[in-house]
């Protein structure tokens, strides 16, 4: 017994932590944790080809990114959101867009939403489809689990608070969302625009609602027309010294998008 | 002490191996004592019974609600596979035909060795939808429940097959000269005899259903608040490391670790409460 017991402890405790890994010649970005998962990848891919170089990756937020990069800490800055007015002594590059969007079931007869309306949604105020010219059905409000940068942005937006919200489901990764979604026909969630925009071309009933006026799709994110959305940026001080410029440069070229879709982010228009 | 050479060597290398797996226990319950430390030192861990819910990043830390979910699942799952398991354990042994019995066995055996995602998937994409049906938002307790009970079913099932394949020969024997009848042999001497077996799997089961992360993160909705009814969306104390922890920093993911522990915990004292019910029987 005492033997079953432990083996279930194995289990239950086993929780990773990441590795940082440190070598002489090396680059140290840190900052949001929204952008770190892809800066990883694309180090990875960087170091293949530049044998010599480390890739030091450390989150923290994006204010982090800002301070550690005006100190001297880090070379590269990681900040999910465009530059404030104080923070003009910095030099960003944008390395990807973030956009989510709002989705509810294929068959809700539901064309648009006001900001004001999602708003009455998600803190409960409007509890029926029939109360925005939807069907009488009630309404399964679906969020995000904590820490999540979808949920930073969608609550950032709309200006709220996460206890404020009225969830009825809470969800972890956007495929979950979608599958919540598409499989309750009074749900409303949102998602990745890049997932939900893939699921529905394959036909997942899910419908994605238009934002102030503005399409929900990848190419709007792109063209920065879209009000849901950030761009991701790494930000630097100064002039940036030779392998920082090297890498800058292959985060902004076309052999990286696919790590960027794969994060469920918008390449840029190249 | 030992006869033979062989015995002396045997020992000394099972004593190790013992002590190894004793020291990486208590080894982890450093570790998560470790993370978990920042808020159980200044006092924080009040936070966790006194704060009403959980909003790691406003400053709220209460985990009693997930502590109900956690158990109530688990007990909601054990009422279902218990004697649904038993049932198919009985069946088993005294009832079916020979061809259709290796059929059973493997499918019980299937069933064990499904990964729990594949359970969750299921749940989400067929069972979730159909309690939405009746009352939504479906993603709910009675999601979570109906998920762990077919996932821990072939637990109980096979142990308590082994167990009662373990019965001495002789009492059903003396079943039968007493002219009992299979009913009565069963009821009366074959599960009191096996019920040992039976709880030990029983316990087995349990420790499962705590634990199972993935298929409860995919149906139970997750929203954090007391368990008040079936239809009612719950967030397990597992559920709740898997989807924070890898964004969690700082105290947030002290916070997680702290649910680490307290799960382990709540594992110990099923072990404690196994040992005492599988010992006690024996004694009268």
């Amino acid at each position: 017994m005492y033997r079953i017991v432990f083996v279930l402890l194995c289990a239950v405790s086993m929780v990773h932590s990441p590795l940082l890994s440190a070598a002489s010649d090396r680059l140290v970005l840190t900052g949001s944790s929204t952008i770190a998962p892809l800066v990883l990848e694309m180090a990875k891919a960087f170091e293949k080809t530049h044998s010599n170089m480390r890739i030091d990756v450390q989150t923290g937020g994006s204010s982090r990114g800002v301070n550690d990069t005006r100190k001297g800490l880090a070379d590269i800055g990681m900040v999910s959101r465009t530059l404030k007015s104080t923070e003009q002594d910095l030099t960003a590059y944008t390395i990807a867009m973030d956009g989510i969007c709002i989705i509810v079931h294929g068959s809700n007869t539901v064309q648009t939403l006001s900001n004001q309306q999602i708003i009455d949604i998600y803190t409960g105020k409007i509890r029926n489809w029939r109360e925005v010219g939807g069907p009488n059905r009630a309404i399964t409000v679906v969020n995000k689990a904590e820490g999540r940068s979808t949920l930073e942005l969608f609550l950032k937006y709309f200006q709220l608070k996460n206890s404020q919200i009225n969830a009825h489901v809470v969800i972890g990764d956007n495929q979950q969302g979608i599958k919540t979604v598409s499989g309750n026909p009074g749900a409303i969630g949102y998602v990745s625009i890049g997932t939900a925009e893939y699921e529905q071309e394959r036909g997942v009933a899910i419908k994605r609602l238009p934002m102030e006026g503005v399409p929900a799709t990848v190419a709007s994110v792109r063209e920065a027309n879209f009000p849901l959305a950030r761009p991701l940026n790494l930000v630097i001080k100064g002039q940036p010294s030779p392998s920082v410029k090297r890498f800058i440069e292959f985060a902004q070229s076309t052999s990286v998008d696919n790590f960027i879709k794969a994060q469920f982010f918008v390449p840029l228009a190249h | 002490m030992f006869r033979w050479h062989i015995d002396r060597q045997v020992a000394g290398t099972l004593a190790m191996l013992a002590a190894f797996s004793a020291v990486m226990l208590f080894l982890m319950l450093v570790f998560l004592l470790m993370e978990a430390w920042p808020v159980l030192a200044e006092g924080g861990w009040r936070a966790f019974f006194s704060h009403d819910s959980w909003y790691p990043l406003e400053g709220q830390f209460g985990l009693t609600p997930m502590i109900w979910a956690s158990i109530a699942i688990t007990v909601g799952a054990i009422m279902l596979a218990v004697p649904l398991g038993v049932a198919c354990a009985v069946f088993i042994h005294f009832y079916s035909p020979k061809l259709m019995l290796k059929g059973f066995r493997l499918v019980l055996s299937l069933m064990a060795g499904i990964p729990s995602v594949v359970y969750g998937l299921w749940g989400l994409t067929e069972l979730v939808p159909l309690i939405a049906e009746l009352q939504p938002p479906g993603a709910s307790m009675l999601a979570a429940i109906l998920v762990l009970t077919l996932m821990i079913l072939p637990t109980v099932a096979v142990t308590s097959a082994a167990a009662l394949a373990g019965i001495p020969k002789d009492i059903l024997a003396g079943g039968a000269a007493l002219g009992f009848s299979d009913r009565r042999t069963i009821i009366s001497l074959a599960l009191p005899a096996a019920r040992t077996g039976i709880w030990g799997g029983v316990l087995l089961a349990m420790a499962r259903a705590l634990g199972e992360t993935m298929a409860v993160l995919m149906v139970a909705g997750n929203v954090v608040q007391n368990p008040s009814g079936l239809f009612e969306p719950v967030r397990a104390l597992t559920a709740n490391i898997a989807l924070e922890m890898a964004y969690a920093t700082d105290t947030h993911r002290a916070g997680l670790f702290t649910s680490g522990l307290l799960l382990t915990l709540l594992v110990l004292i099923l072990a404690w409460l196994a040992a005492r019910m599988t010992v006690e029987p024996a004694n009268d």
